[in-house]
């Protein structure tokens, strides 16, 4: 009995986080149609979450796409189809490795540095001074953010599937004996705008999850520092989970045979 | 005016505030006094509508403050009325010092252009005795009594009616609590303002007030004029103002 109570209670848990976070999330969105609103905070949070995120996605993305090519060329010589490299590269990289490694890379950097200022501001009172000084904090501090991510990510998307395609040609051109021109044609030619579609819509979904969950830890972290650490610890493995099932959720949606 | 009827508030099963009932009048300065988690802040925090009362009613002017709903244009009217001063200054780490002391002015219904706001960052700085010059720093490079200055500065930047503050001189020299003391003084005065003051510090007390409340047990145990507070005739007031270790008030060793 105490078994099935404990599954019980686990259940509820989770349709009761469920439910936070969704209500946290179309409070979010309903504050787009709502003034005031903050274009100051939403600018500097572009140049937070995508300028600055753009190392970080650029260094990710050549590596995998490098490690891709090696990996393509060694398993398709084992029945003779080395030559699908650059396809493969292509597809891989901005189907599901260019979205879903920035998705990640953006889980990291933004996530937790969102849930920590947050989830510090509350347990300074900076929130409730926000309040105090009629500056509703999902306006000035939660929308922003989200409405940044969701718009930034399909352009660091975008960037990191051309370096990805790029780190693979490079290996491919210099390391795997690819003539350039070939490579590149091949690239082009294979890529369909429905590649590309899902893509950017991931990055935008995978954008507006890190975003949100950076946001929604952190306004309900804990006291003190472990609170804090707590909040970030959360938002990361939140956000990680939920790109992922989103990514599933979102190929299963465009490629579904 | 502000008035608390029969107070309450539990976080879980800790009931902290057990029918506080408290009157503040129009521009008088009340202190409210009471060891270390007797509910002193989440009273103030009530009244702001920070934290949400269990039962009683909180009225400012008559307004009953729990009716209003958050992030509606009356609730933003009622809070630009008051003004602020966090015990940890709770400056905005993000912001230049003149920015967090004009931030209601930079953007809502108070918004001024930003040279305006800058010069009046500057005259309120000046205010709290603070140079020009630290304008442009940030928060974090303040020190401890600077930033309650910056504090003090933006909870008066927009001259609200009603000041709150929450421990004033916690955390800092005895020099520079003096210092603030009587700036909080001369700005209550100068302003006309109807200030709330939480603190244990019995210089403060004796500095900033014209009444003082004393909680303990969730309730009002005695209010008075601070002139009285030497004959309360109250065992808990004598106690707390002398910092004995015997009486009514329990201590843990």
């Amino acid at each position: 009995m105490n078994f099935l109570a404990a599954i019980g209670a686990a259940v509820l848990g989770l349709l009761a986080a469920i439910g936070r976070v969704t209500h946290f999330a179309v409070e979010t969105i309903s504050h787009l149609a709502r003034p005031p609103w903050y274009p100051r905070e939403f600018g500097s949070q572009i140049l937070h979450i995508g300028y600055f995120s753009l190392p970080v996605v650029g260094l990710t993305t050549i590596f995998t796409g490098g490690a891709l090519a090696l990996q393509i060329f060694a398993g398709g010589s084992r029945f003779s189809a080395e030559a699908v490299v650059p396809q493969i590269v292509a597809i891989g990289m901005v189907r599901e490795l260019g979205p879903v490694l920035v998705g990640l890379m953006i889980a990291a950097r933004v996530t937790s540095s969102v849930a920590a200022e947050i989830a510090t501001m509350k347990v300074t009172e900076q929130i409730d001074a926000l309040v105090t000084l009629s500056t509703n904090p999902m306006k000035y501090l939660t929308l922003p953010r989200v409405l940044a991510a969701t718009l930034v990510m399909p352009a660091l998307v975008a960037v990191g599937d051309v370096i990805g395609i790029m780190g693979g040609y490079l290996v491919g051109v210099n390391r795997l004996g690819f003539n350039a021109a070939t490579y590149i044609k091949n690239t082009v030619d294979f890529l369909e705008p429905l590649d590309i579609v899902s893509s950017l819509t991931k990055g935008a979904v995978f954008g507006f999850i890190a975003a949100l969950m950076g946001c929604y830890f952190g306004m309900r972290s804990g006291r003190g520092a472990q609170g804090v650490g707590r909040a970030t610890k959360g938002s990361v493995v939140a956000a990680s989970v939920l790109i992922l099932a989103a990514n599933f959720i979102l190929t299963e949606l465009f490629f579904a045979v | 005016m502000i008035e608390l009827n029969d107070v309450h508030k539990a976080f879980g099963q800790n009931q902290v505030l057990r029918g506080v009932n408290l009157v503040v009048s129009k521009g008088e300065s009340m202190v409210i006094i009471g060891g270390s988690g007797t509910g002193k802040s989440v009273a103030v925090k009530c009244v702001l509508g920070l934290i949400s009362a269990d039962k009683g009613q909180v009225t400012v002017e008559g307004e009953d403050v729990t009716r209003l709903k958050q992030g509606s244009a009356e609730r933003d009217a009622f809070l630009a009325r008051f003004g602020m001063l966090f015990q940890g200054g709770a400056l905005f780490d993000s912001l230049p010092v003149w920015q967090n002391v004009t931030f209601r002015l930079l953007r809502g219904s108070l918004k001024r252009p930003w040279d305006e706001a800058r010069g009046i960052a500057t005259e309120k700085l000046r205010r709290v005795g603070l140079t020009p010059d630290v304008a442009d720093l940030y928060p974090a490079e303040l020190s401890g009594g600077m930033q309650k200055r910056v504090g003090l500065a933006r909870a008066i930047a927009a001259e609200p009616e009603i000041i709150f503050f929450d421990e004033p001189t916690t955390g800092l020299d005895p020099i520079m609590a003096g210092v603030i003391n009587d700036l909080i003084r001369e700005i209550v005065v100068e302003m006309g303002a109807t200030a709330v003051t939480i603190t244990h510090d019995m210089t403060s007390v004796r500095a900033i007030a014209d009444k003082v409340a004393m909680l303990h047990g969730g309730k009002i145990r005695w209010t008075g004029p601070v002139t009285n507070l030497d004959d309360s005739g109250d065992p808990y007031v004598e106690q707390f103002i002398t910092g004995s270790a015997e009486g009514p008030i329990e201590t843990v060793r």
